[in-house]
């Protein structure tokens, strides 16, 4: 089974993230990392390998993003995944989701005439742009099978079959490979990269393509292609510490209530 | 004047408040027209009642057997009929899938997850709330037909009569819309208490509650409020998943938002940090979240939160 794992490379969430004067998310003076949700995907994508012994079953990272991104690849291959695929190019800067999936559609596409693609793996959603529309997007391009969302993921066979927590209903999913999956983090934690993981993933084969590689020109990409434009960026005026008092003998409570009732939400 | 499409989320034919919500931004565009996927007989009233000069009723058993890609193409195959000016979509994760795929289809951008839309000359400005709340972002679409998904709570749905013509569509679902499956659907259990997103006001549980959530529910059914938990209390097994507020569960934005045992993480932050009025109640002086308050408590919740009930209730006499 062939497996790609799309990574995202995030800023720190518990960083000052920022935006640039084109209101382009800061992605380079900001520290970043794999995306917290697509180590779950990892995760999924390895265990999957390890319940299936005996099957031939590769992973490969795939990431869009500008050159620190490699970071990304290079946690997914220290946890296990087997090779990386860089997609880089300064055009790609500034493109929004539907740009953004016709690059990993396209570099999937080129994984793909090498040695057929059965399972596109995904995190639930980013944790900058926090969209979660890649994964149906790519269903889309692809005219794959769209499972998302799984917060437990079995399989047997050819078949998988996972359950997505919505707002209303939780239901049972399933689908047929080729298709693309993503996992909420409700599928459990995700390993930490061993001495062994990070030593080996140093000698793990990393392929770094431009847009020319995957028949992607410049201009379908990047900001000035992009169908949507954010017209400002404001930061939000940061909370101001209110009253704070300690509880001794049940003054705590009766301060709350008080200040609940001055609100008037009492 | 232009159509807005809005696609109804409904729970076997009730129609859920975001949807009015949207009904009500939709006027601001140009003239709302529901799309009602499944049987519409028990919701058109609400819907004409917010707003809704038309119905488009998808009224096809291929499919809600399917995930998410058939109503895409049912989508799809309105904006074309209509030439509708803009589609709203609420913002769950089937909404936001289905936005995403329909962009793809027509040729069109997506914005998600706004918290409010204004007309610029009839083209939607959408507001979001982005960077665990840090930064207030607006946006426009800048090709094809605006697709914008919407979060609850973005406004407070307005009682306008409106025709509420309904009409009946047939739609052509392909078979490759016809891969995943749904294959068992579970409704949720109802409990009594406002549906988390929509709540005036939440009060949600950490670790510090220990596992115990009596205090918390006891406080939250004082105050007539949903009840939340932590991503920590969501792992202990403490509460279903469906209650986790932070940035893999809900992002709520209430009037009033109590965190009793909830040190602020900033995956925790990102789901609360936009409420109105903040209170915290920790044992421990240092947690994080107490920055942002408007209120905090230094104490245990297990003895704050039941002396506060009680005089709460007290006061309610």
């Amino acid at each position: 089974m062939n497996i790609v794992v799309c990574v995202k490379y995030v800023p720190d969430a518990t960083a000052d993230r920022q935006f640039e004067s084109d209101n382009t998310v800061d992605r380079v003076g900001v520290d970043g990392l794999l995306s917290e949700l697509d180590e779950y995907a990892v995760e999924q994508a390895l265990q999957l390998r390890e319940k299936r012994e005996g099957e031939d079953i590769e992973i490969t990272a795939l990431c869009v993003g500008p050159e620190k991104a490699v970071d990304a690849i290079r946690k997914a291959l220290q946890m296990g995944a087997d090779k990386g695929v860089h997609v880089v190019d300064d055009a790609i800067a500034g493109s929004d989701s539907v740009a953004t999936s016709l690059v990993l559609a396209k570099a999937l596409e080129k994984i793909g005439a090498e040695k057929k693609v059965d399972l596109v793996m995904t995190g639930m959603a980013s944790t900058d742009a926090s969209m979660s529309v890649i994964p149906a997007m790519l269903a889309e391009r692809l005219e794959l099978p769209q499972v998302t969302f799984a917060s437990v993921v079995e399989s047997q066979g050819e078949v998988f079959r996972v359950r997505r927590d919505g707002d209303t209903a939780t239901e049972i999913v399933e689908g047929r490979l080729p298709m693309v999956l993503s996992v909420t983090d409700q599928t459990g934690e995700a390993r930490y990269p061993s001495f062994k993981g990070i030593m080996a993933a140093k000698k793990k084969p990393l392929e770094t393509w431009a847009l020319s590689d995957i028949g992607v020109e410049a201009d379908q990409v990047g900001l000035s292609a992009s169908w949507t434009a954010v017209e400002g960026t404001e930061a939000r005026p940061p909370r101001t510490q209110g009253e704070i008092v300690t509880d001794e003998d049940g003054s705590g409570a009766t301060a709350l209530v008080d200040f609940l009732a001055s609100k008037k939400f009492i | 004047m232009s159509e807005i499409l809005v696609l109804v989320d409904h729970v076997d034919g009730a129609v859920r408040k975001p949807t009015l919500e949207l009904l009500t931004l939709a006027r601001r565009l140009g003239e709302p027209s529901a799309v009602f996927i499944g049987d519409a007989s028990q919701g058109a009233d609400t819907l004409a009642k917010h707003g809704a000069e038309k119905i488009y009723v998808v009224d096809d058993a291929e499919i809600k057997p399917y995930l998410v890609a058939p109503k895409a193409e049912a989508l799809q195959q309105l904006v074309e009929k209509t030439g509708a000016a803009a589609v709203l979509i609420p913002s769950s994760a089937e909404g936001k899938e289905i936005a995403g795929r329909l962009a793809i289809k027509i040729g069109s951008g997506v914005i998600t997850d706004a918290v409010d839309i204004t007309s610029d000359g009839g083209t939607p400005v959408a507001t979001q709330s982005v960077f665990a709340g840090n930064f207030t972002v607006t946006g426009k679409v800048t090709k094809g037909t605006p697709i914008i998904t919407v979060k609850p709570n973005s406004a407070a749905p307005e009682e306008v009569g409106a025709a509420g013509t309904q009409e009946q569509v047939s739609v052509t679902i392909s078979d490759a819309a016809k891969t995943a499956k749904v294959i068992k659907s579970e409704p949720r259990k109802a409990t009594g208490r406002p549906e988390l997103t929509e709540a005036a006001i939440v009060v949600s549980g950490g670790r510090g509650t220990g596992g115990d959530f009596a205090p918390v529910e006891g406080f939250a059914d004082a105050l007539g409020a949903a009840v939340g938990a932590s991503r920590a209390a969501v792992d202990s097994g403490w509460m279903p998943h469906a209650f986790q507020v932070g940035q893999t569960g809900k992002t709520v934005s209430p009037q009033l938002y109590v965190a009793a045992g909830i040190s602020g993480a900033i995956q925790h932050r990102a789901g609360m940090q936009t409420s109105k009025t903040i209170v915290a109640i920790n044992k421990d002086e240092e947690a994080p979240l107490f920055e942002l308050v408007d209120f905090g408590v230094v104490g245990d919740l297990h003895k704050v939160l039941p002396a506060a009930t009680e005089a709460v209730n007290a006061r309610k006499g």
